[in-house]
């Protein structure tokens, strides 16, 4: 079945599918400014964002730019205390040249909290209407990138949920859209067979490279990338659990390795490599499933396919989430946080490549408008911190 | 023939997955051998398909996800108390009565 899709078009080709002004706050100081300024317009999608830390990282100044030129973003605000480091200028300038209306108010210069609040509200209120009455163009599928992540993972998820996303990613990899699937150290012990899908050997190897780069992440930390929770349904091992998220990247070759912020160059499948590089800094590498959905965002994924099974209920500041329940008795549980019921699959109800199917539609329909659980929840979690990345290598991504 | 509420995913795998929670005392079907469960198999924890010795690999999705830190009966309980991670160590914290088995 093939669904209607419309986006909004963008400067740069790209095509949005939600069309969000984004409120930024710059430093933590600025974050109830902003708050009251979205808090204002819940009626319309204006979304907040931002960067706490008042220390520059080169990191958080790139998510920074590639969020607030998402494609499903319309405009953006920006909000400064004034003495923060973060390069409000250079970030301004960037979304400018993207075509988007961008502003920014600066507390210490435009009165304080109540008349910035004022201020940016009565802009965002502008914004709104302006954006009301943006033209959308046909969206194909194969424009669209998916990205996927789980969390609140059990002994379900890599039987029902996970495989099931894997069907939909082959899927739309065939039809020529990018599929992104990520969490290095949720890969532990799948770097061989993951390095056998590699479209090169050159490739292989740094896949290989990137797991084993978690790896010591995580040993240095104490940690592996393993919830009590996890336990709890099931998974004894980080290994373990690792086998069954892997799944979700389906079975098509993979296209490439990007680090969060890239856009993959064309379709495929592509995995995100989101363990920071060299010395170990700044604490763990993704501290929830949010950081990791934002990562996806930032690497132009017009919605993220969240696979849980004790019952995650988070959604998306920029980008819809589609919640896959692979648990039957928390789909029961928690039925109005789960957009997919892919336990039903362990009950006999269904199979894996019927689930696949309900999700590849599900994407359209999402694509085509339709809100997600979490989105008509007002679920917009967002978060981002200090990380440090280097240059991917030219073998990550062969051309 | 193994309980069709114990799924194998692979056939070199060494354990078995519940499908459905099995109360304790039932008698299942694993292979050749009839077992009788110590304590409740919740859904998606494991149990033995097979003899496991100590220091060997438990096989799921025909992969290795870990090794058995003492030797495991057939149709035992395969978790964190018997099997441990070959690369970073699993972390839980300890629970209050009421919240145990949530």
């Amino acid at each position: 079945m093939s669904i209607a899709m419309r986006g909004y078009p963008r400067a740069d080709g790209r095509k949005g599918i939600r069309n969000v002004v984004a409120v930024a706050y710059l430093v933590e100081c600025a974050h109830h400014v902003s708050r009251e300024i979205v808090a204002s317009a819940r009626d319309g999608d204006v979304h907040l964002i931002g960067f706490p830390g008042c220390y520059p990282n080169a990191y958080a100044q790139q998510m920074m730019e590639k969020l607030c030129t998402h494609p499903n973003i319309g405009a953006v605000l920006l909000l400064s205390l004034g003495c923060e480091s973060f390069n409000k200028f250079s970030l301004a300038d960037i979304v400018e040249k993207s075509g988007r209306p961008v502003h920014t108010l600066t507390i210490q210069n435009d009165g304080g909290s109540l008349k910035t609040i004022k201020a940016g509200q009565a802009w965002v209120q502008e914004q709104l209407a302006v954006l009301r009455d943006a033209p959308t163009v046909p969206m194909a599928v194969e424009e669209l990138i998916i990205g996927t992540v789980c969390g609140g993972s059990d002994g379900t998820s890599g039987l029902t949920g996970n495989p099931a996303v894997g069907r939909a990613f082959d899927t739309l990899v065939s039809a020529g859209a990018t599929c992104i699937f990520e969490e290095t150290g949720e890969l532990i012990g799948c770097e061989e067979i993951m390095a056998s899908r590699a479209i090169t050997p050159e490739l292989g190897n740094e896949l290989r490279a990137s797991v084993a780069k978690a790896a010591a992440y995580y040993a240095t930390l104490g940690y592996g990338s393993f919830a009590p929770g996890n336990a709890d349904g099931g998974l004894s091992t980080i290994e373990e659990k690792s086998m069954g998220a892997y799944a979700k990247s389906g079975s098509s070759p993979i296209s490439g390795i990007v680090k969060p912020g890239t856009v993959p160059p064309r379709g495929g499948l592509y995995l995100m490599d989101v363990v920071p590089d060299g010395e170990v800094r700044y604490g763990f590498p993704n501290i929830s499933d949010t950081a990791e959905i934002v990562e996806l965002i930032a690497s132009g994924s017009h919605m993220t396919l969240f696979v849980t099974g004790r019952g995650s209920v988070v959604g998306s500041a920029i980008a819809p989430v589609i919640k896959v329940c692979a648990n039957p008795d928390t789909y029961r549980r928690m039925e109005d946080d789960m957009d997919v019921d892919a336990g039903r699959i362990l009950e006999g109800a269904a199979s894996l490549d019927e689930v696949g199917a309900e999700i590849f539609e599900l994407i359209q329909s999402v694509a085509a408008g339709a809100q997600t659980k979490s989105e008509a929840l007002g679920h917009r979690e967002f978060i981002l911190t200090y990380k440090s990345f280097e240059p991917a290598g030219p073998a990550c991504l062969p051309s | 023939m193994t309980d069709p509420r114990l799924l194998l995913l692979s056939p070199e795998d060494n354990i078995l997955v519940a499908r459905e929670p099995i109360p304790a005392g039932e008698s299942v079907v694993v292979g050749d051998h009839l077992v009788t469960l110590a304590a409740r198999l919740d859904r998606g924890h494991k149990i033995a398909r097979q003899a496991i010795g100590t220091g060997e690999k438990i096989l799921k999705y025909g992969a290795p996800i870990g090794s058995a830190t003492q030797s495991i009966a057939i149709g035992e309980s395969v978790h964190i108390h018997n099997i441990k991670s070959d690369y970073t160590a699993t972390h839980v914290i300890a629970k209050p009565v009421s919240e145990a088995n949530s």
